[in-house]
């Protein structure tokens, strides 16, 4: 599903240019749920977000489903985002001035699917987070843990080939964590490739293999075995 | 523009974001109604300027005697000048080349009546010609001709205002007046632009006024009309060599300031058009910066709006919008919001100025302002062009930027 081969990416800051991927091979098949770890400044987000296409690359090539994706236009990326993948994030990003449901429409409209059908779409994706009965709240309405589930929802309502995950617990206790987390595993069980960046161990060992990342390469890969919730 | 969802989507966020839409609203709309009361206002200020310099044709010269200031030739200085039938005959004839036409004029004020009903007029002694230089608009019957003059007809020709005082609904045609003891058969009715005053006169033949008041020759004063062709120069020419003229003729010093008093038109008019040209680039200089204002307070708020959206188009980007989608979202917003601000304010500026009419013209001079519509809904389409510009600039700046960025923004 995806291949990373001798991937390099450096930020220009100021006049100083900081190296933060330093070659990365790294492949995911389909259906796999792999945690990327390591220390903050390890590169862990910036590989995910390159492989989510928020950001480009420097050197290397990266494919997904075949595709490469390199220098892409904006229009381009964003198509690929809306049509391959999903983003869940630490800070929930849902639009504060949209209900849950609008929040989960939002993908469905881009994909310029008919208003009456993306409503009972995403219905039924908050449905399967458990928060039918909470479509018509704000965001600042719901607890941390709901935000969290309708981000979820709204990544997978696109049906997505990848869904990514940066940090997703990073801004729930532990209960809360370990809900999402299961809602996770529920999704990837249904078949779904999920990539979580963490850096907590509890979290990593509910997931199927864990990558471990230090000064922009990976120097731990392996499969674990799931802690099942 | 036409897609539905986005608009949906448009007014989704219009709703849930009042106080941005009014401010960014409020602003157009303050903007196009002080832009549309400034320049109907100034509009007004000119109607009254042309009203009350519209009644007179613009080539008159009027000529009037008064007291010298100076001994001269063996008269005494304070001696009271009289303009004559004669000097009538001799500008004519001397100045035949420049002059169009030339009537004098004796005024009097006296009780007119018809029937039960009378009333104190102003009456002038003119000659036919004073017709074209007053305007005078002759409703029905004539004016005062040649054979009035030459006759001495008592023959009247009333105002608009007279022929209501007296007649009413009666027609006044071939009817008599009475005035200073005498009938007069009325032969016109005319009316004025110069207003109400203008309409309650009476005009009669010169010479018949003449006869009245004791057989005199004097004329109070002499107003000619001169050939516009010789221009503005040739009339400050002409107006010199007829004060010379009579000057000598009436044997006042050349020096006496006083004697002769020449007073014209073009003079009066220029001087106004200078005034109301000042005026009139003063109220374009303001309502360009009033405009420009408008337009500035617009990129302020269309600057601030997108920034404080910012993250939320890193997330629309996240979740799949191109970046063609976030600048037609932005875009559409601010375009729909100004216009109808922009038309609300014109709506409200165009009431306004309409519901004045003459109520300022006594206090301020503002008659009946307005505003050339087209005008108007110009300077409203200019107003969400550079709107939607200043827009432009920054929202395709925010579509660009990689969505992680905006999406690290606290």
């Amino acid at each position: 599903m995806i291949r990373i081969k001798n991937l390099h990416k450096s930020y220009e800051i100021g006049s100083n240019s900081l190296h933060v991927l330093k070659g990365i091979d790294f492949n995911v098949s389909e259906g796999e749920l792999v945690a990327i770890m390591g220390s903050s400044g390890s590169g862990k987000s910036t590989l995910l977000n390159i492989i989510g296409m928020l950001d480009n690359y420097d050197n290397g090539s990266y494919e997904l489903d075949n595709i490469l994706i390199k220098d892409l236009d904006e229009t381009k990326a964003a198509n690929y985002r809306n049509k391959f993948l999903g983003f869940v994030f630490q800070s929930f990003n849902l639009i504060n001035y949209k209900s849950a449901v609008e929040n989960v429409i939002l993908p469905l409209y881009y994909q310029g699917i008919k208003r009456r059908e993306r409503e009972k779409i995403a219905l039924e994706y908050l449905d399967n987070v458990g928060l039918k009965n909470w479509a018509s709240h704000l965001p600042s309405e719901l607890s941390g843990g709901q935000k969290q589930r309708v981000a979820i929802a709204r990544a997978m309502v696109s049906k997505p080939k990848v869904l990514l995950a940066d940090e997703p617990t990073g801004a729930l206790d532990s209960k809360t964590s370990t809900e999402v987390m299961s809602l996770i595993q529920e999704i990837n069980n249904s078949g779904k490739t999920i990539l979580v960046v963490t850096h907590e161990e509890d979290i990593a060992k509910m997931c199927k293999r864990v990558v471990r990342l230090k000064d922009g390469v990976i120097v731990d890969d392996k499969k674990i075995n799931q802690k099942v919730l | 523009m036409f897609d539905k969802d986005r608009w949906i989507e448009i007014f989704e966020t219009i709703k849930k974001n009042k106080l941005r839409t009014f401010l960014a609203g409020f602003t157009v709309a303050l903007g196009i109604f002080i832009f549309i009361m400034l320049f109907g206002l100034a509009n007004g200020l000119e109607n009254t300027f042309e009203k009350y310099f519209k009644d007179d044709q613009l080539n008159t010269i009027w000529i009037n005697g008064s007291r010298t200031s100076k001994p001269y030739a063996g008269y005494e200085s304070n001696r009271r000048i009289r303009l004559k039938n004669e000097d009538l005959e001799d500008i004519q004839n001397k100045y035949d080349f420049f002059i169009k036409g030339l009537t004098p004029r004796i005024t009097i004020s006296s009780e007119v009546g018809y029937k039960l009903k009378s009333n104190n007029y102003t009456v002038r002694g003119v000659g036919p010609h004073h017709q074209f230089n007053e305007l005078t608009v002759i409703m029905n019957g004539r004016y005062i001709n040649e054979a009035d003059i030459f006759n001495k007809e008592r023959n009247v020709v009333i105002g608009r205002l007279v022929k209501q005082d007296l007649f009413g609904s009666e027609n006044a045609i071939g009817k008599y007046v009475n005035g200073g003891g005498r009938s007069w058969k009325v032969v016109g009715v005319f009316q004025d632009d110069g207003g109400d005053n203008e309409e309650r006169m009476i005009y009669c033949s010169y010479t018949t006024l003449q006869s009245i008041l004791k057989s005199s020759d004097e004329v109070d004063q002499i107003i000619i009309s001169y050939n516009p062709e010789i221009g503005y120069e040739g009339a400050i020419e002409f107006e010199k060599n007829i004060k010379k003229y009579l000057k000598s003729k009436k044997k006042i010093d050349p020096n006496d300031p006083k004697g002769i008093s020449i007073r014209s038109a073009s003079n009066d008019m220029q001087q106004n058009e200078q005034f109301s040209s000042a005026l009139n680039y003063m109220i374009i200089f303001i309502g360009i910066g009033t405009l420009l204002a408008g337009i500035i307070g617009i990129s302020n708020i269309m600057v601030f709006v997108i920034k404080e959206r910012n993250k939320e188009f890193g997330i629309r980007k996240a979740i799949g919008a191109t970046p063609n989608s976030i600048i037609a979202l932005v875009l559409q917003e601010s375009i729909f919001i100004t216009t109808i601000s922009g038309y609300v304010g014109l709506f409200f500026g165009v009431l306004l100025l309409s519901s004045i009419g003459d109520k300022l013209e006594k206090t301020y001079f503002i008659t009946d302002p307005y505003v050339d519509f087209n005008f108007a809904v110009s300077a409203t389409i200019m107003l969400v062009f550079f709107g939607a510009l200043a827009g432009y600039l920054p929202a395709k700046k925010a579509a660009m930027i990689k969505p992680i960025k905006a999406l690290n923004e606290k």
